[in-house]
């Protein structure tokens, strides 16, 4: 007993370091592995309060684009809106509650955005007060941006469509063809889809959209265009170069999508499973 | 309190500060960002209570994980450049270090480049080793270990030249 008491205050130095440095290995493979629930993060109260006072000064910088942004969105939607023949104050409905829409979207900020790492994050400035859960998909005018994973009261984090973890359900607007949308760390801006089958015609320039086979996203969200591609090894699948709608460097406000039917369908799953 | 005391945790909470506010959102070439906070391991007293410096550094990496969302990279980083700074101290320094005569604000240049090399080194090889934590990427850990270091000993540099404290 003396010995192993010996043994260990000789060795506390080398004992403390393994003991960090195990905690440090557990926060780094859990971090690595998708819908862990996770405790390193900035989603915290510290964290996400210097995020967004950095943010409520560097905010001011980029209103005149942003401003811009708004009115071109606001320009299409109205086009779309006219298109529909369907003018902006008809459709009114004073009654939200018993007006079933298949999925409500509400405006966020983004005060953190990386994009030069391998596993990249970006924090919103809107938490579970504004009803954000995790699994929610995040959009910005044009293109996806990712996937709420975690939230706190005030702030929420999204895994960016750059990151390792991240797979989505995307395919080609002109037929059904689908496969996932991964990134392979290079290029901010540009992101590859992987398995669609070699009986699919493409073109570069085609458009990617989501396919709206998950709760997450809605159909017809624009992702990007095909920059090139090319048959994998064993020539079943196509790899494509997507590059994308979004500037993924320069993201100010987002929208989080809830599918107000994500409990019915999930639970109509389960039951086909049992 | 005494004087270093204060003098060690303002210079801790102004690298955290500074490298998260200002040296992580440089992104040069894309993707290079200088990870200069581990100043505070490097400028640590030769005399410090080795467990507190090793909790301290683990506290710093873990505090830059919190703010850049990466786990526990910075954090094992941190802790293994604390562990292993009297191997780097020995090596650079030899005698002077064995006999506790150094003092890290007044040294000759070269020796400090060395030092500051082989300590940024080795924090971004486990760094980006962890970060990226795939042996297929191992091209990609090259490439980010060795501009990012390159980039970091720079400012580094500058950094201990330009705010070299004057003992008087």
């Amino acid at each position: 007993m003396q010995q192993i008491i010996n043994f260990l205050i000789r060795n506390k130095h080398s004992l403390l370091f393994l003991l960090l440095l195990f905690i440090s290995l557990v926060f780094t493979i859990q971090s690595h592995s998708y819908h862990r629930s996770k405790f390193v993060s900035s989603t915290n109260f510290i964290s996400g309060g210097v995020y967004g006072w950095q943010h409520s000064i560097s905010d001011y910088f980029k209103l005149k684009n942003e401003n811009t942004r708004l009115l071109e969105e606001n320009e299409r939607l109205y086009n779309q809106l006219s298109a529909f023949g369907v003018d902006s104050v008809s459709k009114k409905h004073i009654d939200t509650l018993r007006y079933t829409v298949p999925y409500t979207f509400t405006k966020a900020r983004v005060i953190k955005n990386d994009y030069s790492k391998i596993d990249n994050y970006i924090l919103i400035n809107k938490g579970e007060k504004d009803s954000i859960k995790p699994d929610m998909g995040v959009i910005t005018d044009k293109g996806i941006i990712g996937i709420i994973e975690n939230t706190s009261k005030h702030y929420s984090r999204v895994i960016s469509i750059l990151n390792s973890n991240s797979r989505i359900n995307a395919g080609l607007k002109k037929s059904n063809q689908y496969g996932s949308l991964v990134w392979n760390g290079e290029d901010p801006n540009i992101v590859q889809l992987e398995t669609i089958p070699r009986q699919a015609i493409l073109k570069e320039g085609d458009t990617i959209i989501t396919h709206g086979r998950s709760t997450i996203f809605p159909r017809g969200i624009g992702i990007g265009t095909i920059l090139n591609y090319k048959l994998n090894q064993n020539k079943n699948y196509y790899l494509i170069d997507v590059k994308l709608f979004n500037d993924m460097t320069n993201i100010g406000f987002v929208y989080t999508i809830k599918n107000n039917n994500a409990e019915e369908i999930k639970s109509l799953e389960k039951s086909e499973y049992e | 309190m005494n004087r270093e005391t204060a003098l060690q945790i303002g210079r801790f909470m102004i690298l955290v500060l500074v490298q998260v506010m200002v040296l992580n959102h440089i992104n040069f070439l894309g993707y290079l960002n200088p990870y200069i906070y581990i100043i505070f391991i490097l400028l640590a007293p030769i005399n410090i209570n080795k467990s507190l410096f090793l909790v301290s550094s683990f506290i710093l990496g873990l505090i830059m994980d919190f703010f850049g969302d990466s786990g526990g990279v910075h954090a094992a980083a941190c802790t293994i450049i604390a562990f292993f700074r009297p191997v780097a101290l020995r090596s650079v320094f030899g005698l002077s270090y064995e006999f506790q005569t150094l003092k890290l604000s007044n040294l000759r240049f070269g020796e400090k480049f060395i030092y500051v090399i082989l300590m940024v080194l080795t924090h971004h090889i486990v760094l980006f080793s962890l970060e990226i934590f795939n042996f297929s990427h191992i091209l990609l850990i090259a490439k980010k270990t060795l501009f990012s270091s390159l980039l970091t000993i720079i400012v580094t540099m500058l950094v201990l030249v330009l705010f070299r404290r004057n003992d008087s």
